[in-house]
């Protein structure tokens, strides 16, 4: 039997020292009465060589080498080789989590690692040891928002993540918590409108960074002004645009989350992926999720342990700040070695390659006759442009010429058929760009 | 030992990457630039590596050596799970290809990885169907009691705002249902480590939404009336969560929806396999009974009448959105593989020696350690060191931090809050009889020494990178980044 080590003289001799002598009165001296159940519509066991060639040619039943232009918050990038050999090692891997620091130092130093990288990435003070996703991440920054002022309205904006929104709709139906969306521009979020929303008795304002569309926009005024309301700011923001894009720290956000999936994981149809928090000091003790601190034994020597515990579900119980345990420890870590990999001159050549190749992919489209811009102002990697056609069709149709040609909004947002929101990384070439062009070119001819 | 920060020198370059254009451009306009750039390591490949795998040897890992964390179910993680996960065909796989036009094509072999799971968990468990999202057990739990709030809703009846949860319960179950904005009641345990009978049914009632029984529960104990329990709650309107934390003891042996719970979560890394990261990821899905089906999450992955795979976003009774897309796909794949090698053979044999494991370390510790609860087991035991706390000032955190010494990781400590002085262990299936009489003997040991020199054991660990660590002034005046 695979994974199961006692030899049937083994299990006999330890029914004996059970005082049983088989596994029905096992079962019985246990409490368990009941009839066992029919399990026939489960198959038989196969052996490992087996199971490995009927997943295989699963895994080939997906179309996986698309040439890619598809993003929206979840991006193609490179991952050097040294990120899976290193995360692999199964002292990481297959460690639980470091409830005993002594055994457990080298994930906690990576974690305080983990943290630290995040706040240098988004100019916060405070990092946590993750969550599950981007955007659950969301939902406990507006909950935490919702703690720390007493109010029960979060104001979003509508060029916010359409797909975190959608969840932040969902958590927040049994919570006595308002959700007020306010629609977007063209291509950006409506600063006054939101302001207008939030009034003064908001808990929180939530806009994303780059938006949906791609536009990065200054909410340093912005937030001042939320400050003096007492509203928090919160950020959902893309961590590669932060090596070259002014910080969500120096906006003067109070909470930054996001997805760090672009941080060295791979995309794996939808996970495990990264979320991750970043707040303020003056927030720290209201944060969810582990936060990981120095700590020094009796004899001075330094380590790493879990700290101000006492906001965490195994101690509040009910009254804990989040119900959240097991995080994404093994996507932090991945995380963290990508960007000590990558380093810091190079996660600026990554993101200044994806910037290079989305100026050149913009210029390419835009030149395509009936192609025209909606995405104004800055942007990073991704755009939205309008085509004389509907986007999900040329979609399909490039698609058979080998190209994931981007995702069209019209499926989160009325009226905009049309619009087919492009994303470039680092790993497309100009090559790759100049076909994708010509091969658009042909389609809506 | 240094942090990657204090590592390396100014210019140093870490991993090959291809050029940047020496004309290129930017998007972003000036006032949106960064004053500086990030202060992230300066390290070659290299040093990475050294540094990273330093941090690795410092770890305790089922792998190294027996982990037996009660209620975490440390066991084996089979090692080609992990080749199947990496496949290109699957890590390559960009989550929204299949909302793109005639899309459910192009991941057909996803989809069935991901349907065939739920259809393996619904058969394991007695569910009609399972959502894979959730993204952890506590994830799993919100998602649950969120379907048990939908459910009431439905019902038109909105006085239900209690979730009875027992007092020996884990953290996670009263924090989920908060999150849910359920009200929480504890419910006793009785005398014998059961659900206090007369307790669940003073507290059921008009106003209650919800009971979350973990099965078995906390103390590792089946308890013997759960089907009066499920009555009970039904009885009362409301619905009966099973928590399946401990799933791994009952695997192929008790389907928790045959006895008539409503709801339940399994935690993928624990009882199926995936290994734990250090803290995560793990996968939490959710299978419930018939009726509650129009209240899963979307999008829920169906088959079609011709045998291919698609997504569905209808329902408007659905609870909505709980994760981006559909789960922690790369956690499902080795989750699939793990039931796909164990068949229905291997699924009876994973809760039959998960089982007799426990009880042969109960049955040899129980006169060192005696249980608060002396009766036989299921998948772990709740052993205590009160005896030895009060004849010889030695605590359960002492003989955690002597197993350390002793090359062993320690058991979970003071867990169940109900159990003075508790020593859970859970050996699980995966772990020899040689690996437990080690373990066995190495307890055995620890109460010889808290009888002869119990201020030793204060000392311990000494053979760890560090000793035990002042948590308290850590708390106090945090150090959380560098």
């Amino acid at each position: 039997m695979p994974y199961v080590s006692n030899t049937d003289a083994e299990r006999a001799e330890m029914f004996s020292a059970i005082g049983v002598d088989n596994m029905n009165e096992l079962w019985k001296a246990a409490g368990v009465t009941t009839p066992p159940p029919e399990l026939d519509r489960f198959p038989a066991g196969k052996s490992e060589f087996e199971v490995t060639r009927f997943i295989t040619d699963l895994s080939n039943r997906n179309r996986y080498g698309l040439v890619s232009f598809l993003g929206m918050g979840y991006y193609d990038h490179m991952i050097p080789a040294a990120v899976d050999a290193i995360v692999s090692q199964y002292d990481f891997a297959t460690a639980y989590t470091p409830y005993q620091a002594e055994a457990s130092q080298g994930t906690l130093q990576a974690i305080f690692e983990y943290q630290s990288m995040i706040c240098r990435l988004t100019g916060m003070d405070v990092s946590n040891a993750s969550m599950y996703d981007g955007g659950t991440a969301l939902f406990e920054a507006v909950m935490m928002a919702v703690r720390v002022t007493g109010r029960r309205r979060a104001v979003v904006s509508g060029a916010g993540p359409a797909i975190f929104r959608r969840m932040l709709r969902g958590y927040c139906r049994n919570l006595d918590v308002e959700l007020v969306e306010v629609d977007p521009s063209l291509c950006g979020s409506r600063p006054e409108a939101l302001l207008e929303a939030a009034g003064d008795s908001s808990a929180c304002v939530v806009v994303q960074y780059p938006n949906v569309f791609g536009t990065l926009e200054n909410w340093s005024d912005f937030n001042a002004v939320l400050a003096g309301r007492k509203v928090l700011s919160i950020c959902s923001a893309y961590p590669t645009a932060l090596a070259l894009a002014r910080t969500p720290g120096e906006m003067g956000f109070d909470i930054v989350t996001g997805e760090g999936q672009c941080l060295g994981i791979p995309l794996s149809f939808g996970g495990p992926y990264l979320g991750f928090m970043a707040v303020r000091e003056k927030l720290m003790r209201k944060m969810p999720g582990r936060l990981v601190g120095r700590a020094k034994d009796a004899s001075g020597r330094d380590g790493f342990v879990l700290t101000i515990q006492s906001r965490e579900q195994h101690i509040r119980r009910q009254k804990a700040t989040s119900n959240i345990c097991s995080n994404e420890n093994l996507c932090a870590l991945r995380a963290l070695v990508y960007l000590s990999c990558i380093g810091k001159q190079g996660f600026v050549d990554v993101a200044r390659r994806a910037a290079d190749n989305a100026v050149r992919l913009r210029e390419a489209l835009l030149a395509i006759p009936g192609v025209e811009p909606v995405t104004l102002g800055s942007f990073f990697n991704e755009f939205v442009v309008k085509l004389p056609v509907d986007a999900s069709e040329v979609i399909g149709r490039l698609i058979d010429r080998g190209f994931a040609a981007g995702f069209p909004l019209g499926r989160y947002y009325d009226g905009r058929d049309n619009q087919l929101l492009v994303a470039v990384t680092e790993k497309r070439t100009v090559g790759e760009i100049k076909r994708f062009a010509a091969e658009m070119e042909e389609v809506l001819k | 030992m240094k942090l990657i920060f204090e590592t390396g020198v100014p210019g140093r370059r870490g991993s090959s990457l291809p050029a940047v254009a020496a004309d290129s451009r930017c998007g972003i306009a000036a006032d949106l630039m960064r004053s500086q750039a990030a202060e992230l390591p300066e390290v070659s490949e290299l040093d990475a590596v050294r540094h990273f795998t330093a941090l690795a040897r410092m770890n305790y890992s089922v792998d190294g050596g027996f982990y037996p964390l009660g209620s975490c179910t440390m066991k084996y993680n089979p090692k080609f799970h992990e080749k199947l996960a990496a496949l290109s065909g699957f890590a390559e796989l960009h989550p929204l290809l299949p909302q793109l036009r005639h899309g459910g094509a192009l991941t057909q072999g996803a989809l069935e990885v991901i349907f065939e799971t739920q259809r393996l968990l619904s058969e394991l468990t007695g569910f009609s169907e399972f959502t894979m999202q959730p993204m952890a057990g506590a994830h799993g739990e919100l998602t649950g009691v969120m379907i048990i709030a939908a459910y009431h809703r439905h019902r038109g009846d909105s006085a239900r705002r209690v979730m009875l949860i027992p007092d020996a319960a884990h953290g996670t179950n009263p924090a989920s249902a908060s999150m849910a904005g359920f009200e929480i009641k504890e419910v006793a345990t009785d005398a014998d480590g059961n659900v206090d009978l007369d307790d669940l049914a003073s507290k059921l009632g008009p106003d209650v939404a919800g009971f979350m029984l973990t099965c078995p529960n906390t103390l590792g104990l089946f308890d013997p009336h759960v089907e009066k329990i499920v009555e009970m709650v039904h009885a009362a309107g409301a619905l009966a969560y099973c928590d399946g934390a401990n799933f791994n003891a009952i695997m192929g042996r008790v389907r928790p929806g045959d006895v008539g719970f409503d709801v339940m979560h399994l935690n993928l890394h624990k009882s199926f396999s995936t290994p734990h990261g250090g803290g995560g990821p793990g996968s939490g899905p959710v299978g419930v009974r018939e009726d509650l089906r129009m209240f899963l999450p979307v999008s829920r992955v169906m088959k079609r009448s011709d045998g291919t795979y698609a997504l569905s976003y209808q329902g408007d009774e659905s609870i909505g959105y709980v994760a981006p897309f559909y789960g922690n796909f790369g956690v499902i794949v080795k989750a699939y593989a793990y039931l796909l090698t164990l068949g229905r053979d291997g699924v009876t044999r994973v809760g039959e020696n998960a089982v007799i494991n426990a009880n042969y370390v109960l049955a040899k510790l129980r006169d060192a350690y005696p249980p608060k609860y002396p009766r036989h087991c299921m998948h772990e035991c709740v052993l205590s060191a009160a005896g030895m706390a009060a004849a010889h000032g030695v605590h359960a955190l002492d003989v955690s931090k002597a197993l350390i010494d002793r090359g062993i990781h320690p058991p979970t400590m003071y867990f169940p809050m109900i159990v003075p002085e508790a020593l859970m262990v859970e050996p699980t299936e995966t772990e020899s009889k040689d690996t437990l009489d080690e373990f066995i003997a190495a307890m055995l040991d620890i109460a010889k020494q808290a009888e002869t020199s119990p201020e030793s054991l204060h000392a311990a660990p000494v053979t760890a990178p560090v000793g035990r660590l002042d948590e308290t002034a850590a708390a106090r005046k945090p150090e959380l980044k560098f």
